[in-house]
């Protein structure tokens, strides 16, 4: 009866994984016997500069920033989609184009709608 | 023509062979991959930063890894002048770094104020608030001299014993890792300190 022909490969993975294992291992039992933890406050800081951090990271962001996020995606859309568009303007056929002013007025609505609810006002 | 060792090491006989040999593999691991904190207080920094450089070649005793992060280092050279404004700094680099972890005092600055020991606002040695291995002596020593207390480094860590009432602080659980920090108080550095300066 012959080995299964998968035997060898199956032989290389435990292998691989031995190899791989073995030293960590090793390292983890002499860590264990050898190297006692020491963890404190100092140790344990976030910052490795030598300095406190002084204030904590844990702040309350305003969830209102969100719209100002949105508000940046329609400058930032507008951008992409503006700068083909002013190249290729020439060529296109009259229909593109009303398609692109439309786009360009829908963006403009929104920053109206954002404009007039008072969210530009920085508070 | 070489000399014999007159005096031969004798290991401790409770020791057995196994553990004297694991402990001489651990230690001839740890004394020639000393990875030094990479930081430089004052003009003995130039120094290091030569001692590093091809001409003197730390990398030959295989310490020339500056790491940028505590967390990576074993080694702290304190190279120059640590004021009272910078000390609390350098305590908590040291206390940030993983054990086992050494020290040496680069210059007379490093080890007493060198110079400007009289000065209102530079600490009267390090050794005040961490414990140093070697001290090097020089204003600012030479980058040989620097290399000369490195290889006293390497042979204080290849004597330490893994066992036993006189193993280095790192394998003692009950030894802390920490030391003080110093805090501003309104005219001087105020918090515990290992000694007192020695009097003028």
């Amino acid at each position: 009866m012959s080995a299964h022909p998968y035997l060898f490969l199956a032989l290389f993975a435990a292998a691989a994984l031995a190899f791989a294992l073995t030293p960590l291992a090793l390292a983890w039992l002499w860590a264990r016997f050898f190297s006692p933890r020491k963890p404190g406050p100092v140790k344990n800081a976030i910052y490795e500069c030598g300095l406190d951090a002084q204030p904590t990271g844990w702040v309350q962001f305003k969830s209102d920033y969100y719209l100002y996020g949105i508000i940046f995606l329609i400058f930032d859309v507008e951008t992409i989609f503006l700068l083909p568009f002013a190249v290729a303007c020439k060529d296109l056929p009259f229909a593109a184009c009303l398609a692109m002013l439309l786009f360009l007025l829908l963006l403009a609505e929104g920053l109206a709608w954002a404009w007039a609810k008072g969210i530009l006002t920085w508070k | 023509m070489p000399q014999l060792n007159p005096q031969p090491q004798i290991k401790p006989a409770h020791e057995g062979v196994i553990l004297t040999t694991v402990e001489d593999l651990y230690n001839w691991g740890r004394k020639n991959s000393l990875w030094p904190l990479q930081f430089g207080l004052a003009c003995c920094a130039i120094e290091m930063i030569a001692a590093s450089m091809a001409r003197f070649d730390i990398a030959r005793f295989g310490a020339e890894v500056f790491r940028p992060s505590p967390r990576q280092a074993d080694l702290m050279i304190v190279s120059g002048t640590v004021t009272k404004k910078m000390a609390p700094q350098v305590v908590r680099l040291f206390n940030q770094m993983p054990e086992p972890k050494y020290v040496i005092a680069m210059g007379a600055c490093a080890i007493c104020g060198g110079p400007f020991r009289d000065g209102y606002n530079v600490l009267r040695g390090i050794d005040l608030y961490i414990p140093v291995d070697i001290y090097i002596p020089g204003c600012p020593p030479r980058p040989e001299a620097l290399l000369e207390g490195l290889m006293k480094l390497q042979q204080k860590i290849a004597a330490q014993r893994l066992t036993g009432p006189d193993r280095p602080p790192h394998l003692n659980p009950g030894a802390s890792g920490e030391f003080p920090v110093p805090q501003y108080g309104p005219h001087d550095l105020v918090g515990p300190q290992l000694a007192k300066p020695a009097k003028n």
